[in-house]
């Protein structure tokens, strides 16, 4: 067996690769998916994270303990939550965040902290606060440092006594940004009455967080916390779902999810295949072998047992490599994740079930695919197995039109013809191309829709360079103040406000928009690339929330805002726009104020500034009163673009090199097998005058035109799988779009024939050093 | 080079010096050839007979263009090949040499047409794949491919295939080795008619005596070296030796 395994090492160890392919990608996307919810679930777990948000603009302490009564819930805070400015050493600018208050008179019963380092500030100690670590290390900040920051237009200085991680801050991220900055983000938590103190809140909160027991109904919970809080301006409950730091984990589980349940079957497929092709080529060449041991009276079981033991020895080679790639690929994963998903720790570790099903799986098609090919050893009866073959029959497929095309070169008959004779084998060869392109494609093309969608939200959407909130809406002379800052070119009103539309059943929280007409510097664009403006009356939907709506142009959705006055009514929607980050739901700001009640104010404004004034202009805009976000646009984008490429570069290299991995590994196979049996064939040629690239030819020339029906195909099928990744990985946070450039498909397409011509040059490598002598003297 | 190649009749096809041919080294080398020295005419048919191991084979690789010497020389018609880089044995047994081998090597895939058109189609001046098949009595069994033939027929289509190119030279290695006697003679008879018609100096290697009755010349090896060398003034017709 092991000489059967060294004659054919090279077949053997292509096989073992792309099964290791599977393998590995199977324990990649299961092992971090495993480790991704596991570290989730504990660190929830263990610091007690919330189910339920609850923000108000301000209730009495007093309504948690009547809130603690609805059955259902299991703990609830109240808690303070104020944006910040947090004023840097003086050589940097000033840093919006948040402050968040902790009970001083007892231990959280929700949301508790992960002190790394330090302590938190103690009971009574009106002048400390523990901050975020991610903020803390991005500006060198340590336990007992000064921090100054603006609180409610009050300067205020704090003693670092700790950094800390918190579990609704897995996936930091400052409101209106993209991706989290540490740097530009900031947040604290100080004791709950120090704050009320700082504050002047003594005696209020401003935001509910809750736990519910296990058989508690999370709509039925929200409705009524909306309910009871509503006096207190509540502006909509929400659960952890729309949470956004746990809605990022969530989505990345659901894209390994969706890798997992697509990558491995495709390799371990193409892998069985291979085992079955060349375990059923190796009983062919054996026969005279098998008749003898059989003749000597050895069993049909153990005359497959012999081959059984190869096909196992290939499938656990394969099985190994799979699993330490697997595992460092996981690892390498686990370190990149860890840079954007703050937990306390993660781990790559797949679980004994990941460890299981992969081998399982992995053995079961293997073996499966061993015993169908060996199947026909145990058919061979010994006499017939020690005489050697005939020669194969041409007639049946010599293809009348082939026969009678007089003009197609004899060569090239000989390819066509071995194409018709063994119609299988040339399927699994142009199949295995086909699929290696697929998946190769279908990773350049979601790599396109990354580049699309951001070049559609950062260039096509939105031209403003920044963008600014107010702390609370604000009258028109906020327009103009912000005009006046030197540097600010122009400036164009939003109004924004939390809102619920309802459409029979369905019901959906927005951020429902106002923007004024002839908006320019943020706007949403249809499926056909057109402007939709902001209509005079009615309402424009993204696809996405149109979609969750059951709803469309024409129709008619409940308005419920949930806060400042709270009114409702119907509003139309009158047309649809196509967002790829986030949703968007967008009204003319004079109807929406007319809606809102509250007079003609907005909630902020987008900026045009001079370039040349952008960096003084952060700090001078941060430092305005009432401002409550600052954010600029090209960072943004430069960060997500930064975020992709090193996500994506990894995950981009791996792909190409596991499709690469198929293409060798069922292409190196079909043409060594295809050149085992026509040895003596092509030596034939060789001695009758043929140039080593004319017999090349004969061989090659087949795989060519494999190489030509597959392309096409994989083409076709990379399509298919793109718009498949793109359906199943889009989330509530984004949209892939699907965008077939012809430069990527011809990328694409050159890899894989690249890989093609890689496994031709080694097996003409063979053609030349071919013996004419040797193959001249068997039958 | 092999430029000068052409045909003279005062220099021999073949001008065989000192052949040897050793496979391996140290102890394990095997001398296949220990210093053959021949000369074979233009346009007779010689057979070579030998015994298993004799050497024979060796010769008809070295001569072929398939195998090269470890020393000696091989000139064809003046020009030696044993200096030849592989492009030039590949030219040479392209433009020169027809083989007909032991167990025919046929191309499965291709009928019998299209197994001689596909030499004809590199051949310099080649006979049309028709008129060749003619010539070994297969006009009627072009469009069957070789799992329809019997042996003989098999044998015959190469035969057709080397003819077909108008070689110089045309080198069979037991072209009777795999069929029966009464198949063989036609085989024969296929090989001599060529011999006569396109004049090609043919060589046959067999370990069957009797054809040896067929040949101008008979040459024979025996441990790696030529022993005997005869040449037959009345060669018969295959048609009337018996084995």
């Amino acid at each position: 067996m092991f000489r059967d395994f060294l004659g054919m090492r090279v077949q053997a160890i292509a096989i073992a690769l792309v099964i290791a392919g599977g393998v590995s990608m199977q324990l990649l996307s299961s092992g971090l998916v495993t480790s991704l919810e596991e570290t989730r679930r504990a660190y929830y777990e263990r610091n007690l994270m919330a189910d339920i948000w609850a923000p108000v603009v301000r209730a009495p302490r007093g309504e948690i303990d009547s809130l603690r009564t609805i059955t259902g819930i299991e703990a609830i805070e109240g808690r303070l939550r104020f944006g910040i400015r947090i004023d840097m050493s003086a050589s940097q600018a000033p840093v919006l965040g948040e402050v968040i208050s902790i009970p001083e008179s007892h231990e959280p019963s929700v949301n508790r902290l992960h002190v790394s380092q330090g302590r938190l500030p103690a009971s009574g100690r009106r002048d400390e606060a523990v901050v975020l670590k991610r903020f803390a290390e991005a500006h060198r900040i340590v336990p007992g440092d000064h921090i100054s920051f603006i609180i409610r237009g009050r300067q205020v200085q704090v003693l670092v006594t700790g950094l800390v991680m918190s579990p609704e801050h897995v996936y930091a991220i400052a409101p209106g940004e993209l991706v989290p900055d540490e740097k530009r983000f900031g947040v604290l938590w100080m004791g709950d009455r120090t704050l009320a103190e700082l504050a002047g809140w003594e005696g209020a909160f401003n935001e509910a967080v809750l736990r519910l027991s296990r058989e508690a109904s999370v709509p039925d919970i929200l409705g009524r916390l909306d309910r009871e809080l509503a006096a207190y301006g509540a502006v909509g409950a929400y659960h952890r779902s729309d949470q956004v730091s746990d809605a990022f984990v969530s989505s990345e589980v659901d894209q390994l999810r969706t890798l997992g349940r697509v990558v491995p079957p495709v390799f371990l497929g193409v892998g069985a295949v291979l085992v079955y092709v060349v375990i059923s080529r190796l009983v062919l060449v054996q026969r005279p072998a098998i008749g003898l041991l059989k003749a000597y009276g050895y069993a049909n079981g153990q005359v497959m047992l012999h081959f059984l033991k190869l096909v196992g020895l290939i499938g656990s080679l394969g099985l190994l490599i799979g699993v330490l790639l697997g595992i460092w690929f996981g690892r390498e994963m686990a370190q990149l994740y860890i840079r954007y998903y703050d937990f306390p720790f993660l781990l790559f570790r797949a679980a004994a079930s990941d460890y299981v099903l992969v081998c399982a799986v992995s053995a079961l098609s293997v073996v499966g695919a061993g015993l169908l090919a060996v199947r026909a050893s145990v058919a061979l009866n010994p006499a017939d197995a020690m005489t050697p073959p005939p020669p194969p029959d041409y007639s049946k497929a010599a293809g009348i039109a082939i026969t009678r095309a007089r003009w197609i070169d004899q060569q090239t008959r000989m390819i066509l013809r071995q194409i018709i004779r063994w119609p299988g084998r040339a399927l699994v060869t142009a199949s295995g191309i086909a699929a290696s392109l697929a998946l190769l494609l279908s990773v350049l093309v979601m790599m396109d829709g990354m580049e699309r969608m951001i070049s559609s939200y950062f260039s096509d959407a939105n031209r403003y360079d920044a963008l600014v909130t107010f702390t609370e809406p604000r009258g028109p002379t906020a327009l103009h103040d912000l005009r006046r800052v030197p540097g600010v070119l122009a400036a164009e009103p939003f109004r924004v406000a939390t809102a619920t539309l309802r459409s029979g059943t369905a019901s959906e929280r927005v951020a429902l928009m106002g923007a004024a007409p002839g908006s320019e510097r943020s706007r949403l664009i249809d499926a056909a690339g057109y402007d939709v403006p902001p209509p005079l009356a009615g309402l424009v939907l993204s696809e996405d929330l149109a979609r969750k709506l059951k709803s469309g142009p024409g129709e008619w959705l409940e308005l419920e805002v949930t806060e400042g006055r709270r009114p409702t009514g119907r509003v139309q929607v009158t047309a649809l726009a196509r967002t790829y980050l986030g949703s968007a739901a967008l009204m003319d700001i004079t109807q929406m104020n007319r809606i809102l009640g509250e007079g003609a104010v907005i909630s902020g404004a987008y900026l045009q500034v001079d370039p040349a004034a952008e960096a003084g202009l952060h700090e001078l805009l941060v430092q305005a009163p009432g401002i409550a976000t600052v954010s600029f646009l090209g960072l943004s984008q430069d960060r997500l673009t930064a975020l992709m490429d090193e996500n994506i570069g990894v995950s981009l290299t791996v792909f190409a090199l596991f499709a690469a991995m198929i293409a060798l590994g069922v292409v190196y196979n079909s043409v060594r097998i295809s050149f085992t049996e026509r040895q003596r064939e092509l030596a034939s040629l060789r001695v009758l005058g043929f140039s080593k690239a004319a017999v090349s030819y004969i061989l090659l020339g087949e795989v060519a035109l494999l190489t030509l029906v597959g392309v096409p195909a994989g083409l076709a099928a990379g399509c298919l799988l793109s718009i498949y990744f793109a359906e199943a990985m889009g989330s509530d946070l984004f949209r892939l779009p699907v965008a077939f450039e012809p430069a990527t498909m011809a990328t694409a397409s050159l890899i894989v024939v690249g890989t093609v011509v890689l496994s031709g040059l080694i097996v003409r490598q063979r053609i030349d050093t071919i013996n004419m002598v040797e193959a001249l003297k068997s039958a | 080079m092999l430029r000068t190649i052409s045909e003279d009749p005062d220099t021999a096809c073949f001008d065989v010096r000192g052949l040897r041919r050793i496979y391996g080294t140290g102890p394990a080398a095997v001398e296949a050839l220990r210093g053959v020295d021949l000369q074979i005419p233009e346009r007779e048919l010689v057979v070579i007979l030998g015994a298993s191991g004799s050497g024979k084979s060796t010769f008809l690789n070295i001569i072929g263009g398939l195998d090269q010497a470890t020393a000696g020389e091989v000139l064809f018609r003046g020009s030696d090949l044993s200096g030849a880089s592989s492009a030039e044995l590949t030219e040479y047994r392209r433009r020169h040499v027809g083989f007909v081998f032991q167990f025919y090597n046929l191309m499965p895939s291709l009928t019998a047409w299209e197994n001689v058109a596909l030499i004809t189609e590199i051949a310099e001046a080649p006979l049309a794949p028709a008129d060749a098949l003619a010539l070994v009595g297969l006009g009627d069994r072009m469009d069957h491919f070789p799992a329809q033939l019997s042996g003989g027929e098999q044998q015959r289509v190469a035969i057709a295939r080397a003819v077909a190119k108008q070689p110089t030279v045309m080198l069979c290695d037991e072209p009777t080795g795999a069929l029966d006697s009464a198949t063989g003679v036609k085989v024969l008879e296929a090989l001599v008619d060529v011999n006569h018609s396109i004049g090609a100096t043919t060589l046959i290697i067999t370990h069957n005596a009797s054809v040896a009755e067929i040949a101008d010349r008979v040459v024979v090896f025996a441990d790696g070296k030529v022993r005997e060398t005869r040449v037959n003034p009345a060669p018969i017709s295959p048609r009337n030796i018996t084995w």
